[in-house]
C-alpha cells in the first residue's frame, strides 16, 4: 500500500516538474516570438520589395505597386493554400505586369516560396525564390545568389517565355520531356520551380481580365 | 575551475573526444552540410553558440531536473534554446541570419548537443559545462572546415564558394581554374562518407603513432633506421 502510494506520488511529482518545465520554456519561446515578430516581419517586407525589383524593372511601371494589390483567397493552383497577394504594375494607367506570390510543395525538403512577375502579354518578366529549404550546395541553385552560373543564373531561363508559346508539354524540366535545364543530382528542386512557374503563367492567362480589372485591395 | 581542468576539457573537445572524428555523433548534419567550406564553417559556428548556451542553461538547472525524466526535459530545453537563438538572429542579426538561418534549426537534429548535455552538463558546474560545450563545438568546426574544404576542392575545384554572402564583395577562389570539370561524387553523400573515413583514419594513425612514441623508451645514440 505504501509502495503504491509512493509510486503514485513520485510520478505525479515528476509529471508536475515536467509540466512546469514545458510551461516555462513555452512561455520563453512565446515571448521571444512576440518580441521579435515586428522586426522579422519588417525585414521580410523589405526583402519582398527588393525581390519585386529583381523580377520587374522599375521602368516597366509608374504606379505605387505596393498599394495596388489583390488578395487571393486560398489558391492551391498556384501553390497558395492560405491565399496570397498579387501586386499590380501599371504604366500610364494601362496594365503593365502582375507580380504573384506563389509557391510549391514539390521541393526536395518542403515548401519553396516564389515571386513571379508576368507582363501584360503573358510573358514571364522574372522569377525569384523567396524562401526555400533545398540542400545547400546541391539544390540551392534555384536561388540566383547561390547559383554558380553568375552571368546567366538558372532561374532566369523563364524570362520572356509565355505559357502559350512554350505549351503545356514544354513547361517541364528536360528529364520530364520539357525544355528547361536542371542540375544533375538536384532535379527535384528545378522541377518544383519549373512546374510552379508554369502554373502561375497558366493562371494569369486564364484570369488576366479579372486580375487587372478588380478594384484595388479587394479579394479576387 | 583550475587551469588543468580547463585544459583537459578543451583537449577533450578538440582532439581526444572530437565530436566529428571520435564520438561520431551528429553525422546527419555533418555529412549533409559539408559540401563546401563556407556552409560547413557556418553550421559549425552556429553549433558552437547553441552548444555553449544549452550546456550553460542545463548546468544551471541540473538540480531541478528529475533524473527519471531528464531526457525529455533536455530535449525540451534544447529545442527552446535553438528556437530562441533562431528568432533572435532573424530579428536582430538579419544579415547573418540570411547566411546561417537555414543551419540553426538543423542543430536540433544534431545528437551531439543532447550527448554533451547528458554526459557533461547534467553533472558539472556552469562554467565547466559552458567551456565543454564551446570546446566540443570548436572541435566540430575544425572537422567541418577540413571536410567541407576537401569536398569542395575535389568536387568543384573551388574554395570558399558563397563567401560573398558572408562578406559582400569577396570572391571564391578557383583553385583548379575555371575549366575544372568537377567531381560530383565528392559533393554527393558518398563523398562525405569517404572523406570523413579518411579523416578518421588519419586521426587514428596520428594517435597510435603518438602512443607508440610514448611507449618506446627514449632512443640511445643514433635512431635505428627502421621505418
Amino acid at each position: 500500500m505504501t509502495a503504491e502510494y509512493t509510486a503514485t506520488r513520485t510520478s505525479l511529482r515528476t509529471a508536475m516538474v515536467m509540466l512546469l518545465f514545458a510551461l516555462a520554456f513555452t512561455a520563453l519561446m512565446a515571448s521571444m516570438y512576440g518580441v521579435t515578430r515586428p522586426a522579422i516581419e519588417a525585414s521580410a517586407q523589405a526583402a519582398r520589395m527588393n525581390l519585386v525589383g529583381d523580377v520587374l524593372p522599375a521602368s516597366a511601371y509608374d504606379n505605387a505597386l505596393l498599394d495596388d494589390t489583390l488578395h487571393l483567397g486560398p489558391t492551391p493552383e498556384i501553390g497558395l493554400p492560405d491565399g496570397g497577394v498579387v501586386y499590380r504594375a501599371r504604366q500610364h494607367g494601362r496594365p503593365a505586369a502582375l507580380v504573384f506570390e506563389a509557391g510549391s510543395n514539390e521541393g526536395y525538403s518542403g515548401r519553396i516560396d516564389l515571386i513571379v512577375a508576368v507582363l501584360a502579354d503573358g510573358k514571364a518578366s522574372g522569377v525569384r525564390v523567396v524562401q526555400h529549404k533545398e540542400t545547400p550546395g546541391l539544390g540551392d541553385y534555384i536561388d540566383p545568389r547561390k547559383d554558380k552560373n553568375r552571368s546567366r543564373p538558372w532561374i532566369t531561363g523563364f524570362n520572356g517565355l509565355s505559357y502559350a508559346e512554350v505549351g503545356a508539354n514544354g513547361w517541364r524540366v528536360r528529364k520530364d520531356g520539357g525544355q528547361f535545364d536542371y542540375h544533375t543530382g538536384a532535379t527535384i528542386s528545378a522541377r518544383a520551380v519549373t512546374n510552379a512557374v508554369a502554373r502561375v503563367l497558366a493562371f494569369e492567362a486564364a484570369h488576366r481580365q479579372r486580375l487587372y480589372a478588380a478594384p484595388s485591395g479587394s479579394p479576387l | 575551475m583550475d587551469t588543468a581542468r580547463l585544459r583537459e576539457i578543451t583537449w577533450n573537445g578538440l582532439w581526444k573526444q572530437n565530436t566529428g572524428l571520435v564520438q561520431l555523433l551528429g553525422l546527419c548534419p555533418i555529412l549533409a552540410i559539408s559540401t563546401n567550406l563556407v556552409n560547413a564553417v557556418s553550421l559549425g559556428l552556429a553549433t558552437i553558440l547553441v552548444m555553449g548556451l544549452v550546456n550553460l542553461v542545463i548546468a544551471a538547472l541540473r538540480n531541478l531536473i528529475p533524473y527519471e525524466v531528464r531526457i525529455p526535459v533536455f530535449v525540451l530545453i534544447i529545442a527552446a534554446v535553438v528556437t530562441v537563438v533562431d528568432l533572435a538572429f532573424n530579428a536582430w542579426l538579419h544579415e547573418l541570419y540570411l547566411v546561417l538561418g537555414i543551419f540553426i534549426p538543423l542543430i536540433v537534429t544534431n545528437c551531439i548537443v543532447l550527448a554533451r548535455v547528458e554526459a557533461f552538463a547534467a553533472k558539472n558546474e556552469i562554467g565547466a559545462s559552458t567551456v565543454d560545450g564551446i570546446a566540443m563545438g570548436v572541435g566540430l568546426v575544425c572537422v567541418l572546415a577540413v571536410l567541407g574544404g576537401m569536398r569542395e576542392l575535389v568536387g568543384s575545384g573551388t574554395l570558399l564558394a558563397g563567401i560573398d554572402l558572408v562578406f559582400a564583395g569577396s570572391q571564391p577562389l578557383a583553385i583548379f581554374g575555371e575549366g575544372y570539370p568537377g567531381f560530383l561524387v565528392a559533393i554527393l553523400p558518398p563523398g562525405a562518407f569517404i572523406t570523413l573515413g579518411c579523416l578518421i583514419a588519419a586521426r587514428n594513425w596520428l594517435d597510435s603513432r603518438a602512443a607508440r612514441r610514448r611507449a618506446a623508451p627514449a632512443p640511445q645514440g643514433p635512431a635505428p633506421a627502421t621505418a
